[in-house]
């Protein structure tokens, strides 16, 4: 059952994750993201990453995503241009990627200590209760840096999309 | 304390003062800071001189520790013995009645403010030389000088010839410090110490070398240093030339003061040099050689300051002859008569100049006697007493000389006294030329102003009772012990002789018969063109030492090492760092997708070199 | 067919998202889908994280990605701006336009 489900959601992510790089129009493109986090929250499921798939799809696939689908409809995005740069990528890309993948995989098939089968609900510790022990006992001070962070960002952002610059 | 630091700080506030805001300041301010301070600085010389008593000991104040590295340990500490008490007189005294004069001779001279800043200074240095109380601190002093030496033969540097001289004589006495840093590197390998008293100290318990040996090298390393600064063969050269400079320098530096720091330093290393026969031996030839060499030219120069340069040159062989047969008394007492009566040459050769205008040359001279009685009279003061007329001041201490030199050497009082009568028939021919006859040139003689003749008078006195008054070798009587034996009267009168025939020879040659001077010159032929041409030893430098050194900068160092290899190796990196970056920027591209494309490349590199690597060591 | 895979599926699964992700950036000359293929990436990475998390039974790797979450809104938040300012400034989107990285 694991092993179906995981390449389920492995072939929807991949295939998410190849049209958003092929897709000209950045809203196929989003939609395609969208699709490859909703397929990575629930392989984060499988590895019991329960508050992770979550914040995923609330964080990531919610806020986020919505953010760049604003966005481009913001700015009103059209379709990209067709150069004859592309030529070089067309060629050399698709083999490149392809021995970039084969490459990683090789080393973590040789490098990795062998690794045990993915079982759904051998490691429970992924809950909110989990992570919010860890979050707030452990990682308290990286947590509280990161309101500081994303005040930071938020002000840049006003400061950036400001009328006059 | 007696705060013998005055004596040199005052000319140095002057300085400071004149050098810094003179330009702002009036002229008639400027003359009084100039003239004020060394005056200033005399009087508190003779205030010391008083308080300190008869000085048969050194006074030494300590002031404070100037170098400390390791063994090393110099201090800014002043001396006074009876020695530097002469010394302090003579550079004070003479300095200031210069310092005067220089007021009416320079008055309508620009960069009068900067003249004098010069003056001071050189008195501050001068000071420095004669009352350090240790090599090095003398070695201040004594650089110093030069430095102040260059700036005032300079002064007019928008003539070339000045400008030469000016670079000629700083470049010759660097030749003479090279020798002298290296006694002062000597002495300290040696003793442990640059002070007088402990050099002197670790010297006098050491045996008299009879062959050559360290205190002979240290010795005449010394030498060296004094032949560059007292111009003595072979780096006499520079003094010459250096009349470019203003008449009162020329009176000063290059004749009444600097030029015998030489002597002094001599006279003070007395003790070295009496442990080194050799090295005395040598300074008694070379001053001796010095003393003929310069004689011969000056009885042919027309340049009214050259004759007494050559003449000045002479006179600097003379006292180093002195030192030289170990009478360094009678050198120090010659220094003494030297500077009142060669200050006032010089000081009347100015008062000349100024008559005619800048007119130097004898022969544009002539029947100016009655035009400018005053300074005819203050010359003739100086004339009798440089040719060795008792009882006038150069008789005394010149006739010192050549007793000590008889008591050496027989031979050597020949030759010295031949020199004196030459010296005695330049003086006279120059004096004959200028005053006597008829004018010659196109100028309107006018007499200079009281403030130019009244120092000129009182040079004029001492040149002609000086030598009487102050008994010198008798004053140094604790440094220098009196020679034994007593005046031999036949070698006076001898001396004396020569001086009244060169004066004799000399009228008539100029008086008597013009003209038969130029027949016999002509007579002489090439020897006279020879002499003329002062030896051709400016040109055989020059081809020796000087074209050698140009040619080879020029074609070796220059167009070799400078273009060649140093330009080489600069402008190779910048190719190099061009070639490389213009294969680099094919990578700046600013198209952020080809960083992202070489970032990745990157990468992947390292992955696959780091999978070779384990998967290798696995 | 096995009930379960080796963890090294997904570490495989993270590589390529992460290499397409790679290869979205190169390729792309949208300046918004460029954005999009670096989220892409930082997804890839997560899942790596989570994996290990995994592999390890130990809850930090969760904790990383959270935080990356957190970086990837605020740079989500301030990249934005930054394309609306461009946008406003040049009137394009296409990122070859806008090479002022060089001169």
């Amino acid at each position: 059952m694991d092993a179906i489900l995981f390449l389920i959601f492995a072939a929807i992510a991949v295939g998410c994750g190849v049209n958003l790089v092929v897709q000209r129009h950045p809203i196929s493109s989003a939609l395609s993201l969208v699709g490859v986090m909703a397929a990575l929250a629930v392989l984060y499921l499988l590895l019991g990453a329960e508050f992770m798939a979550a914040a995923q799809m609330i964080v990531y696939a919610g806020a986020i995503m919505v953010l760049f689908v604003f966005t481009i409809m913001l700015l009103n995005a059209g379709s990209e241009r067709k150069t004859d740069k592309a030529l070089f990528a067309r060629l050399f890309g698709v083999p490149a990627l392809i021995g970039f993948i084969v490459l990683i995989g090789f080393l973590i098939r040789t490098l990795l200590p062998k690794t045990e089968n993915v079982v759904f609900g051998t490691f429970t510790e992924g809950t909110a209760r989990g992570v919010g022990l860890k979050l707030f006992t452990e990682y308290l001070l990286p947590f509280e840096v990161t309101s500081l962070l994303i005040l930071i960002a938020i002000l840049g952002a006003v400061v950036l999309a400001r009328k006059e610059i | 304390m007696e705060h013998l630091w005055l004596i040199p700080a005052l000319p140095l506030a002057g300085f400071a003062l004149n050098g810094t805001v003179g330009k702002r300041l009036p002229q008639i301010a400027v003359s009084l800071i100039a003239v004020a301070m060394p005056v200033l600085s005399f009087l508190w010389v003779l205030k010391t001189l008083s308080s300190l008593g008869s000085l048969e000991t050194a006074y030494i104040e300590r002031y404070f520790t100037w170098i400390e590295s390791g063994a090393l340990n110099i201090g800014v500490d002043f001396m006074v013995d009876r020695l530097t008490a002469v010394m302090l007189l003579v550079v004070t005294g003479i300095g200031s009645l210069i310092h005067l004069y220089a007021v009416g001779y320079m008055a309508h001279e620009g960069g009068y403010y900067r003249f004098f800043a010069y003056l001071n200074l050189f008195m501050f240095f001068m000071l420095t030389l004669v009352l350090g109380a240790n090599y090095l601190l003398m070695f201040v002093g004594w650089e110093g000088v030069g430095l102040c030496s260059y700036l005032l033969i300079g002064f007019y540097f928008v003539r070339k010839s000045a400008a030469d001289a000016a670079k000629k004589a700083f470049i010759v006495n660097r030749i003479g410090d090279f020798g002298y840093t290296l006694a002062l590197f000597l002495m300290f390998v040696q003793f442990g110490s640059l002070d007088f008293g402990k050099v002197f100290a670790a010297v006098a318990p050491m045996p008299v070398e009879h062959s050559a040996g360290l205190l002979t090298a240290i010795a005449l390393l010394l030498f060296v240093g004094a032949t560059g600064k007292s111009a003595q063969i072979p780096l006499y050269v520079w003094l010459p030339d250096a009349m470019e400079g203003p008449t009162p320098v020329s009176a000063l530096i290059h004749a009444a003061t600097m030029v015998t720091a030489g002597v002094y330093m001599v006279a003070r290393s007395a003790v070295i040099y009496q442990h080194a026969p050799l090295a005395m031996e040598v300074v008694a030839i070379i001053g001796l050689l010095t003393a003929v060499l310069a004689a011969t030219i000056g009885i042919t120069q027309y340049d009214i300051k050259k004759v007494f340069a050559y003449s000045t040159v002479s006179q600097l062989g003379y006292m180093f002859l002195a030192c030289g047969v170990g009478a360094f008394a009678a050198g120090i007492y010659h220094v003494v008569t030297h500077a009142f009566f060669k200050a006032l040459l010089f000081l009347g050769a100015g008062s000349v100049i100024h008559a005619l205008e800048g007119e130097q040359d004898l022969r544009q001279m002539g029947g100016l006697r009655k035009k400018i009685p005053i300074t005819f009279a203050v010359l003739c003061c100086a004339w009798v007493a440089i040719a060795g007329i008792p009882p006038f001041a150069g008789y005394f201490s010149k006739d010192e000389i050549l007793l000590a030199a008889h008591h050496h050497h027989p031979w050597m009082y020949w030759v010295g006294v031949v020199t004196a009568a030459m010296t005695a028939f330049y003086v006279s021919r120059a004096m004959f030329l200028c005053f006597f006859g008829q004018y010659r040139g196109h100028h309107h003689p006018h007499e200079s102003p009281f403030i130019m003749w009244g120092p000129l008078a009182v040079l004029a006195a001492l040149s002609l009772f000086g030598g009487w008054y102050f008994k010198v070798p008798n004053y140094l009587a604790p440094l220098f012990p009196l020679a034994e034996g007593g005046h031999e009267m036949a070698l006076v009168a001898i001396s004396v002789a020569a001086g009244v025939l060169g004066i004799g020879v000399a009228y008539v040659l100029y008086v008597v018969k013009p003209g038969l001077a130029d027949s016999i010159a002509s007579a002489l032929g090439g020897f006279y063109k020879l002499v003329y041409n002062k030896y051709l030893v400016d040109e055989l430098y020059d081809a020796a030492v000087v074209r050698p050194i140009v040619h080879g900068s020029r074609s070796l160092l220059w167009r070799v090492v400078d273009v060649g290899l140093i330009d080489g190796c600069v402008n190779g990196t910048a190719t190099l760092a061009r070639g490389v970056g213009g294969v680099l920027r094919a990578f700046q591209s600013g198209n952020i997708r080809n960083y992202a494309a070489w970032v990745t490349l990157g990468s992947v590199a390292v992955l696959v070199v780091l999978g070779i690597a384990v998967g290798g060591a696995r | 067919m096995p009930s379960s895979v080796p963890l090294s599926w997904y570490l495989i699964l993270s590589a390529i998202l992460f290499g397409l992700g790679v290869a979205g950036f190169v390729v792309r000359r949208n300046i918004i889908t460029v954005f999009m293929s670096i989220e892409l990436m930082l997804n890839a990475v997560n899942l790596s994280f989570i994996a290990f998390s995994y592999q390890l039974r130990q809850v930090d790797g969760h904790i990383f990605s959270f935080f990356v979450m957190v970086v990837a809104a605020a740079e989500a938040a301030v990249g934005l701006a930054i394309i609306l300012t461009v946008f406003k400034n040049r009137a394009t989107l296409a990122i070859d336009d806008v090479s002022s990285l060089k001169n």
